[in-house]
């Protein structure tokens, strides 16, 4: 226990565990909500949560200067919208097909 | 740790929690702006400045419009019979918070043992596109191909299929 | 003397700063920097008011307003009076707190974009290393601020002008970025102090400006059309025509929220105008080595408002562009336009200096301007005319 409370101590555990957080309210927005759109959201949150621990470790880190941490943050938002892109767009895709964005409704292969 | 992260932390999480939580699809997505702008400020307060400012211009100025304009396209503005949350939702809620239980023994358990510095030597942009032309300059061209076809599969899947003649 | 008067907004903080403790002084000095940025801005703001009506007024054959205090020049503090006292009328079925928002967040993102701007010599009031950065992304957040007050409105005229401003913005913001990226290459910096001190230079009493450079020029046509189109104005004032859409985004708000609107999109044209000038006409810098003795915020406001001038001027001559013509132009003639504008700036670089770089980019920049403009202008194939009756 003396571990732990040692650990809270340290402004990168502050960092790490709002990014544990924010990764599972993304994740629970994925998992919880019906509408397609908001899967991707909480998509688009957990992909935050990593790049905010990406950037926290590249700070407090070893080596910041050789901008490893940085620069995989970086790629990870140009990756990150480019999935948002794609990801939009098979969802209005989709309500052009089946008039809705529910994914409950979306069962035309079930049984 | 200063009160200023506790400030920004609060808002970011507060974002994501409304995100999640409210009925209707735009005020959501104007939470989770929310959500991206308390990130970008995180991401200033950590000297980053780069990654803050491409933060919100790429999330918060196209990534934000992206999902309004889906949320538009796709009439979410109108709220559904059977309410917004899936049937499911408690199986969901628990594995959220199994994973933040793991995640947050691991983060405690184990940070004692990375070393902890506090002064950093500046990083100026010009640092930054010497490390994409000279280090990453692969990953920098993987991620132009990746942007294209992600540009031109968008265009193709959500484009108007031409009416075939009868 | 010359010295003194250049610098005396920074030697009138420096005094008023010193009175206080050695700690507070630099969160002073930001502070007094803060206020002054609003207080002048917006004054700024009011004699455009009456600049544009009076000077569209010229145009159009008739006089602007000329009843408050001579020549119109006090008609701002009557139109203040009447925003501050107008009823706010809110639609019942509108978003209250989106409503209540948006002219807020714009006005926010609006102002900070004037942290960056160097007014003069050593006047700054953030001397970011990513200076061109920030203020582009506080331009991106100001596009978010015209889709919340459209359609917060709940009303389709509004709704329709939002998405309209929406995707113009968007597609001029490529544009934006793109024909500053030509200006940063051949500094070597995104500060922007350090891009004006790049062109503070003189050959043979001529500066260093970058307007004109062959690239200079192409890329400050591309980034003016550009910013015409971000702060919507005319001739890309499709969303917000009056014969049009009522009011656009706008259309439901009224007294002190419309009048935050009207400021934001004209501080957004200082602010922008601003940034032209400090990319591509020299900031502060004079224009002859000769005149030194000017000072160097005199010489940044001249240029803006000669910028805004010009913003009047095309708004009282042009027509207005419809949203397929204006889309088309943004994506198939000014970015590729713009693109090539960033390889000729790479190509003159390289080059080398001598007047051969001159004539080689002024030559590749001038026919490909000729060649796509003749694509553009594809004259449609009329087929012979068939008539179909009723049966």
């Amino acid at each position: 226990m003396t571990s732990m409370t040692m650990g809270l101590a340290t402004p990168l555990a502050g960092y790490l565990l709002v990014a544990a957080l924010l990764f599972a309210i993304g994740l629970a927005g994925a998992l919880v909500r019906r509408n397609a759109i908001l899967v991707l959201i909480g998509i688009e949150l957990m992909l935050n949560a990593a790049n905010l621990n990406l950037i926290a470790f590249w700070r407090f880190g070893p080596h910041p200067e050789a901008l490893t941490g940085m620069m995989f943050a970086i790629f990870s938002i140009a990756v990150a919208a480019a999935e948002a892109a794609v990801g939009l767009g098979l969802v209005i895709s989709i309500y052009r097909h089946t008039n809705t964005a529910e994914l409950d409704n979306i069962d035309r292969m079930k049984g | 740790m200063s009160p200023i992260f506790y400030l920004l932390a609060a808002l970011t999480l507060a974002g994501g929690l409304a995100t999640v939580l409210l009925k209707h699809l735009v005020h959501a997505a104007l939470a989770v702006t929310v959500a991206f702008a308390g990130l970008a400020l995180l991401f200033l307060q950590l000297d980053a400045q780069f990654a803050g400012f491409a933060q919100i211009l790429v999330y918060i100025g196209a990534v934000a419009i992206l999902i309004v304009f889906a949320i538009l396209l796709t009439h979410g503005a109108d709220l559904p019979k059977e309410g917004v949350f899936s049937k499911t939702w408690l199986v969901g809620l628990i594995i959220a918070a199994g994973v933040f239980a793991v995640l947050g023994w691991a983060v405690l358990e184990s940070v004692s043992a990375i070393p902890q510095q506090n002064t950093m030597p500046a990083v100026t942009v010009r640092d930054i596109g010497n490390a994409l032309l000279d280090r990453y300059v692969l990953p920098l061209e993987i991620v132009a191909l990746l942007l294209t076809a992600a540009t031109i599969g968008a265009v193709i899947v959500a484009m108007h299929e031409k009416e075939r003649p009868k | 003397m010359a010295a003194n008067l250049d610098q005396i907004f920074i030697l009138l903080r420096n005094w008023l700063v010193s009175f206080l403790p050695a700690a507070l002084r630099p969160a002073a000095g930001v502070v007094l920097g803060v206020i002054a940025i609003v207080c002048v801005f917006p004054g700024f703001f009011a004699l455009t008011t009456v600049f544009e009506r009076k000077g569209l007024g010229r145009i159009q054959n008739r006089i602007g307003p000329n009843r408050v205090g001579p020549f119109g020049l006090f008609q701002p503090i009557a139109d203040g009076i009447k925003a501050l006292t107008k009823e706010d009328v809110v639609p019942l079925s509108a978003n209250a707190a989106v409503h209540f928002l948006a002219p807020l967040v714009m006005v926010v993102a609006v102002f900070m974009e004037f942290a960056v701007l160097p007014i003069g010599r050593n006047m700054v009031l953030v001397d970011m290393d990513a200076g061109l950065l920030f203020f582009f992304a506080m331009g991106a957040a100001t596009e978010l601020s015209v889709f919340m007050a459209g359609w917060s409105s709940r009303n389709k005229y509004s709704l329709l002008g939002a998405m309209r401003a929406v995707a113009q913005m968007i597609s001029y913001e490529v544009v934006l970025l793109l024909s500053s990226v030509s200006v940063v290459m051949i500094t070597g910096s995104l500060s922007l102090p350090k891009i004006v001190a790049a062109q503070d230079q003189f050959t043979n009493g001529f500066p260093h400006w970058y307007i004109f450079t062959p690239w200079g020029l192409a890329g400050f046509l591309m980034y003016a059309i550009a910013a015409t189109a971000e702060t919507n104005r005319s001739p890309f004032d499709l969303p917000e025509g009056e014969s049009e859409l009522v009011a656009g985004y706008h259309t439901e708000y009224s007294g002190f929220k419309f009048a935050l609107f009207f400021l934001g999109e004209y501080l957004a044209m200082f602010s922008i105008s601003g940034l032209g000038t400090t990319l591509f006409l020299g900031g502060w810098s004079a224009p002859f080595s000769f005149l030194p003795w000017v000072p160097s915020w005199i010489w940044f406001f001249g240029k803006v408002m000669l910028s805004i001038f010009v913003f009047i001027w095309l708004r009282g001559t042009l027509p207005r562009l419809r949203q397929d013509q204006l889309m088309n132009f943004a994506w198939k003639f000014v970015l590729p336009f713009t693109l090539l504008n960033l390889m000729v700036t790479a190509l003159w670089r390289f080059m080398g200096e001598g007047w051969q770089r001159w004539v080689v980019c002024s030559v590749i920049l001038v026919a490909a301007y000729v060649v796509m403009g003749r694509l553009e202008m594809r004259r449609e194939h009329f087929g012979p005319r068939s008539y179909r009756y009723a049966e």
